[in-house]
């Protein structure tokens, strides 16, 4: 990524801060509970620079910028942005700070350019000097070719782009941007990040921008991190990382699966973190200095460490875990006693030429896969690549428009009901009876699936137990934390010892630990010969498949291994692609087929 | 950077500031209205639906009602009798020749009244010159029995008259009572139940469709979006007011349109004073309408709320349909506080009377006072805040 | 099969009643409404406004406006001084009625003549006007004979012995209430169940429950016996809210009235059901519940006979579960009908309950999305 460094216009450095909080709290009630959203937080954020809001769902960074934008009051404390109290003069805040909300309130039965008019209306922008600045924004945002649709028909990327544009329709002294690239994908992410730095480098803006994608922490020039409505520490990325510095290796065995490999890393004490990464394990030990190599896992003599640079990745779940002195694996235990693994081989689940078509506009066009007994099968893609849509058509939820598609030798839709007795579902949003307790959810899909009595109340017990609900059991399930609430909803499509899982992006929202939690279950129940097909919008996580399938815009543009595919797009320039690297070049070199076409 | 509006410049830039962002906010709502069909639906599709049901669906005027007549014993008298039940539309007379029969019928709602008149009819007449006639309605309907027996009590009132000039003597009542109906002669009941629909029909439209509307804005993070634009509370409020005003409006003239020349609902008041009245009402309903969304901020529940504040009350307490003297003195207090009552009570007296202004004065204060005060409520409970 | 679909009983109705907020939606709401129904809607006159404008002397005008006065159903709120008075004391709504008594009326009624008596009447709402002229023609009639019977003349030939059957004192509050129980009944069941499906649907639950092995016939008994329960629980309070708390009498059989509600209850969450399986979002299915029941109410013969509607609205009136309804309420309540003589109401009710229930199975897994 481009150089951040403000240069020209902007007077950097001058010590004074353009937001400064000081002590400030605030909490909202929500049924019975009280939840702390900010306790006690002060800082500084410097002008003319990027400054990175990160940390999990839920740690306060929305309630943090609407109190910049003078939308809430704090109970404590005081935030003083562009030199004015953002509580009391909040509409002199607003006259000069432009500010994104997480969920941009696009109007989408409005076309971009009356978007466009409508904000350049209320922020006071003459007419005459409207076709000058709208030139501009389209330009910089590219989305000129569209100004007549419907910004509801535009996709995720895009409206995130026109919500940028909306917001600048008058050059703010500072952009708040909350979560601006939430569900967009790849590209687009690339694309607003050039687009904001170059913000701030040509136009002297101060920029606060929050986001739960680690990765992209490292482009901010500050980083503030936060957790449970507290600071844990501000400071340059590079500072972050470097308090790892040390602690990070990579580790191969050749011949054995990356997840078993990290399963058997983390089982150790004093490892922090292990994530598959390609082939390989990256590794991030408690304490400096170099581990022996052939004592981190017994008996495999041809184990290989290297050390590798740290990232900021690495310092915050480092930081995470202390807070939470928890640990992803302590227990040598099944997630479940499932069937024992079938004979491998065999396709469980076969697509041909699937396409699903919704008006005049095709949400699938034509995929073609197949997935074995025992995998996991991952697939990837932006919000809106028909992920979703495929996912719904293969449980049967929604008849395809033409294709062939089976599950464990049954078209879903079709199937008696018993074929459905082998299928387990989680759906996005974590699907629960919201008002109903954890152990009154677990007791109906038990008995919906027909467990009753002395195994019934067994099972339920095993959920609890294993997903570690126990302490919530009585409690409701809309009260649940985000995290929870994913525990409870894969809980729920368990109970009934399902040959084939289907996931429907079940991390979106969770925080990097629970992530983690996440795909150790899966990998366990992996290893029970249970097929599991996942999808997700976050890359990093396609290395935890055996073989995905990478989606956008209905199509599939690569199937296989994570390491065949990165292997597709190796080149000179990038000699170690990521799944990221391999997204984006697939998709520029599909997009330059279809223009050569 | 271009201006620092906000700042405290001239207070003309100002002014035009305001302005160019009230007038950004009235054409978003307009072309969001354009383009959501459940808007145009409440708001054009709803008033004819419901202008339908209620001119040709809701009426209380019984005519052809089916009436058992007993006669025991035929003879001229009994079908002279006959013969002034036969002429009127009021009845469709059904001759029985027992009475069990006839009471099976009426049991079995085959006919709403039974007059028996019995063996010794005409010579009871002749002879003392007081016959009785018995007369069975069906109580269950007590409004259409009611009506049903002052229907019958004027048809036999009307055969003494005929048989008095036949006989040559004339009617010897003591007292005649002669009615005159002014406003609606034929007492037709459209006329009346046509204009108190305006009064239901703008109140879905000013309360619950500004409700909804309004509440979606905070549902789909739009209404945060604008906070954090330099606009002002009392744009947002206008922005709101003035689309939704004109939409009622339209509603209104529509209405009025469709009662007028469909369902020839005579109009003998002023045009313009109607519109200045409906006016006055369309803001209380808005400003209810923006309170609920205000304190509800949700779809579902705005719209309930609006439904059970607005609609429900509107429809029963309003003295629409049924009369407000009638009912016990704790609900009459109630009523007070309903605005549809006060429009009402303009509406039928525009219609049916014509310009009666001690009646529009009065009832059109209450109505500027209840709009004040939702819409200043409106206006305090209102912040440029998320909580 | 049945423990799948007791399970999703018990669920509907954890769900449904767990939260306080929903609680009270569905029994407070119709108790107000019963309260707000019972004593307002009715078309029954009491105190209304009439003023008087007397010429005559003689003391019989007086006792006739005394009887006016001691109706119960009148109250004098003027006494004009001249004609011109009447047109402003109607105008302005301060009386609904005026009875002018001319300066001969006594003198007449003596010499053994005819006096007129002229009424003016406020048409603007005009079933009140035609109740108010029955309830002075009534009185007028009444001062009639026993003026015939004190001065010994003949009166006409023949008169009027006129008894009403079932509701003696004619009160209307006999006609609405019992109807209530037939609109409240279809308001909660409709809404119970027009959103159950819409709900989860929003909540993403139904694809959940979709691809375990539940089968729609199984969906639908599921989601229909909540509603059922909720329905008769609803309609029992409101019976016996009728019979105890507003004393109007409950003639028939327990068994009639009860098999009436099963069907009805039926039809209602039929409809209801299939309200929901087309909606995809609680908006949508509580304005597909408010678009079916404004015109159901209406056109059911709750407050305006279905008689005086034109012919093709009565033909569609037929596919109204809630006009069959009505007549076994007022038939069982008032009329003691036994079971044989609605046998007509009970199977239409039967026939649109099963339609509907089908069709909304169908949809539930076939809709297209």
């Amino acid at each position: 990524m481009a150089n951040l460094q403000p240069e020209g216009t902007c007077k950097a450095g001058n010590g004074n801060a353009i937001i400064t909080l000081l002590n400030v709290s605030k909490s909202f009630v929500t049924g019975k509970r009280t939840i702390q959203a900010l306790d006690n937080v002060s800082a500084r954020v410097q002008r003319c620079m990027i400054t990175g809001l990160v940390g999990p769902d839920g740690s306060g960074k929305t309630t943090l910028m609407r109190l910049i934008a003078g939308l809430l009051e704090p109970d404590k404390g005081t935030v003083t942005a562009l030199g004015r109290d953002a509580t009391a003069e909040s509409l002199l805040v607003q006259a000069s700070a432009g500010y994104m909300p997480q969920r941009f309130g696009l109007y989408e039965d409005l076309t971009v350019s009356e978007n466009l008019n409508l904000y350049a209306d209320l922020q006071g922008v003459p007419g005459d000097a409207r076709h000058e600045r709208f030139r501009e924004l389209m330009h910089m945002t590219g989305l000129g070719p569209f100004v007549s649709r419907l910004a509801g028909r535009l996709s995720g990327g895009m409206k995130q782009k026109l919500g940028l544009a909306c917001t600048l329709v008058r050059y703010p002294q500072l952009l708040l941007l909350d979560e601006p690239t939430v569900g967009v994908d790849p590209v687009s992410r690339r694309e607003l990040w050039s687009i904001v730095s170059r913000l701030v480098r040509e136009e002297g803006m101060s920029v606060l921008l929050s986001t739960s994608y680690l990765d992209e922490a490292e482009n901010c020039n500050e980083v503030i991190m936060m957790f449970e409505g507290q600071i844990l520490g501000q400071d340059r990325p590079e500072k972050f990382s470097s308090t790892m510095e040390g602690r990070t290796f990579t580790v191969s065995v050749p011949g054995m699966k990356g997840r078993i490999l990290q399963k058997k890393l983390l089982m150790r004490e004093d490892v922090t973190d292990a994530i598959v990464q390609g082939d390989c394990i990256r590794l991030v030990m408690q304490t400096q200095g170099n581990p022996d190599a052939s004592a981190l896992v017994p008996d495999t003599p041809d184990i290989t460490l290297r050390p590798v640079q740290p990232r900021f990745e690495d310092a915050f779940i480092s930081v995470l875990r202390q807070q939470r002195s928890a640990r992803i694996m302590n227990r040598e235990e099944d997630t479940k006693p499932g069937p024992s693994p079938g004979g491998n081989g065999g396709n469980v689940i076969e697509v041909k030429n699937l396409k699903r078509r919704f008006g005049d506009f095709y949400a699938v066009k034509g995929v073609t896969f197949s997935v074995e007994r025992g995998e996991v099968f991952g697939l990837l893609g932006p919000n809106g690549a028909g992920k979703s849509t495929t996912f719904r058509m293969l449980c049967g939820l929604l008849p395809p428009t033409e294709g062939m598609l089976s599950v464990a030798g049954h078209d879903l839709r079709r199937a008696p009901s018993a074929a459905r007795a082998h299928i387990g579902y989680m759906s996005q949003k974590f699907s629960l009876y919201g008002n109903l307790s954890v152990r009154e959810n677990l007791r109906f899909f038990i008995s919906v699936y027909g467990l009753t009595g002395n195994a019934g109340q067994k099972k339920i017990q095993w959920a609890l137990d294993q997903f570690e609900l126990g302490d919530h059991a009585e409690s409701t399930s809309n009260d649940l934390s985000l995290g929870h609430k994913q525990r409870l909803a894969m809980a729920c499509s368990l109970m009934h010892e399902p040959d084939i899982l289907f996931l429907d992006e079940p991390t979106s929202g969770v925080d990097p630990l629970a992530r983690r939690e996440f795909w150790h279950r899966i990998n366990a129940l992996a290893e029970h010969g249970i097929t599991v097909l996942v999808t997700t919008h976050f890359m990093e996580e396609a290395d935890y498949c055996d073989r995905l399938a990478i989606m956008t815009a209905g199509e599939v543009l690569a199937l296989g291994t994570p390491a065949e595919i990165k292997s597709e797009v190796r080149s000179a320039k990038i000699p170690e692609p990521t799944m990221e690297d391999a997204f984006i070049s697939l998709i520029q070199t599909s997009a330059r087929g279809e223009r050569a076409s | 950077m271009n201006g620092k509006p906000g700042e405290s410049g001239p207070a003309e830039s100002r002014r035009a500031g305001s302005r160019m962002r009230l007038a950004g906010l009235v054409r978003k709502e307009f072309l969001q209205i354009l383009r959501d069909p459940s808007s145009i639906a409440i708001a054009f599709l709803m008033p004819v639906v419901l202008l339908f049901l209620f001119g040709y669906g809701v009426s209380l005027d019984a005519e052809h009602m089916p009436v058992g007549i007993v006669v025991e014993k035929p003879d001229q008298d009994t079908s002279r009798f006959l013969g002034s039940f036969r002429q009127s539309r009021y009845f469709e007379p059904v001759l029985l020749s027992t009475m069990p029969e006839a009471v099976e019928a009426l049991e079995s709602g085959t006919i709403d009244a039974i007059i028996h008149l019995r063996q010794d009819f005409s010579k009871k007449r002749k002879t003392s010159g007081d016959a009785p006639m018995q007369v069975i309605v069906n109580g269950v309907d007590a409004n259409t029995a009611r009506i049903l027996s002052g229907y019958i009590e004027g048809a036999w009132i009307r055969w003494l008259g005929h048989e008095a000039i036949a006989e040559g003597t004339d009617l010897k009542i003591p007292v005649q009572m002669e009615h005159r109906v002014w406003f609606n002669s034929e007492l037709r009941s459209r006329n009346y139940l046509v204009p108190g629909l305006i009064a239901i029909i703008m109140t879905l439209i000013g309360a619950l469709l500004t409700a909804m509307v309004m509440a979606r804005e905070w549902e789909r993070g739009t209404m945060e979006a604008l906070m954090v634009t330099p606009v002002a509370r009392r744009e947002i409020i206008l922005g709101k007011l003035i689309p939704y005003f004109t939409l009622g409006i339209g509603g209104m003239a529509l209405s009025v349109l469709l009662a007028v020349f469909l369902f020839n609902v005579p109009l003998r008041g002023s045009v313009i004073v109607l519109f200045a009245a409906s006016s006055l009402f369309l803001l209380t309903a808005l400003g209810m309408g923006l309170l609920i969304s205000i304190l509800a901020k949700n779809q579902f529940v705005a719209g309930q709320a609006a439904i059970i504040v607005t609609f429900l009350p509107a429809f029963i307490l309003s003295g629409f349909i049924f009369d407000i003297n009638s009912m016990p003195a704790p609900i009459q207090v109630i009523t007070h506080l309903i605005a549809a009552r006060y429009f009402v009570a303009i509406l039928q007296t525009i219609f049916l009377a014509g310009n009666i202004w001690s009646v529009i004065a009065w009832n059109a204060l209450a109505l500027v006072v209840m709009s004040t005060v939702f819409l200043g409520i409106s206006r305090r409970k209102f912040r440029k805040r998320l909580e | 099969m049945w423990r799948r679909v007791f399970a999703l009983t018990v669920k509907e109705f954890l769900a449904l009643l767990k939260d306080k907020k929903s609680r009270l939606v569905v029994f407070i709401p119709p108790l107000v409404q019963l309260l707000v129904f019972g004593y307002a809607a009715t078309f029954d006159l009491k105190n209304v406004p009439f003023a008087v404008y007397n010429e005559d002397r003689g003391n019989f005008s007086r006792e006739l406006l005394s009887r006016f006065r001691g109706s119960g159903n009148f109250t004098e709120v003027a006494a004009l001084r001249n004609e011109g008075e009447i047109s402003s004391v109607i105008n302005r709504k301060e009386a609904l009625l005026v009875i002018h008594i001319g300066p001969e009326f006594s003198r007449n009624l003596l010499k053994g003549g005819t006096s007129p008596v002229q009424v003016i009447v406020d048409g603007r709402n005009s079933n009140t006007a035609m109740l108010a002229m029955n309830y002075a023609r009534t009185i007028v009639n009444e001062f009639n004979r026993t003026w015939s019977e004190r001065s010994g003349r003949t009166g006409p030939p023949a008169h009027l012995v006129t008894r009403a059957w079932f509701n003696p004192n004619l009160e209307s509050r006999w006609f609405i209430v019992p109807g209530i129980v037939g609109l409240l009944t279809l308001v909660v069941t409709t809404l119970v169940t027009a959103l159950s499906v819409a709900r989860e649907r929003e909540q993403g639950t139904f694809d959940q429950l979709l691809v375990t092995p539940i089968r729609p016939v199984e969906i639908i008994i599921g989601k229909t016996l909540p509603g059922f329960f909720i329905g008769i629980a609803e309609a029992t309070i409101i019976i016996l809210a009728t019979v105890f708390w507003f004393d109007i009498p409950l003639r028939g059989s327990v068994l009639t009235l009860y098999t009436g509600i099963i069907l009805f209850i039926l039809s209602a969450i039929g409809i209801g059901l299939m309200i929901s399986s087309l909606a995809t979002t609680q908006q949508q299915g509580l304005l597909g519940a408010f678009l079916f029941l404004v015109p159901a109410i209406i056109l059911s013969g709750f407050t305006t006979p279905i008689a005086n509607m034109p012919p093709f609205l009565q033909d569609l009136t037929l596919l109204n579960p809630l006009r069959y309804f009505m007549v076994i309420l007022r038939g069982v309540f008032l009329e003691g009908a036994p079971f044989h003589r609605l046998i007509n109401q009970f199977w239409p009710m039967a026939v649109i309950g099963m339609v509907n229930l089908t069709i909304a199975g169908w949809l539930f897994r076939h809709r297209l999305y």
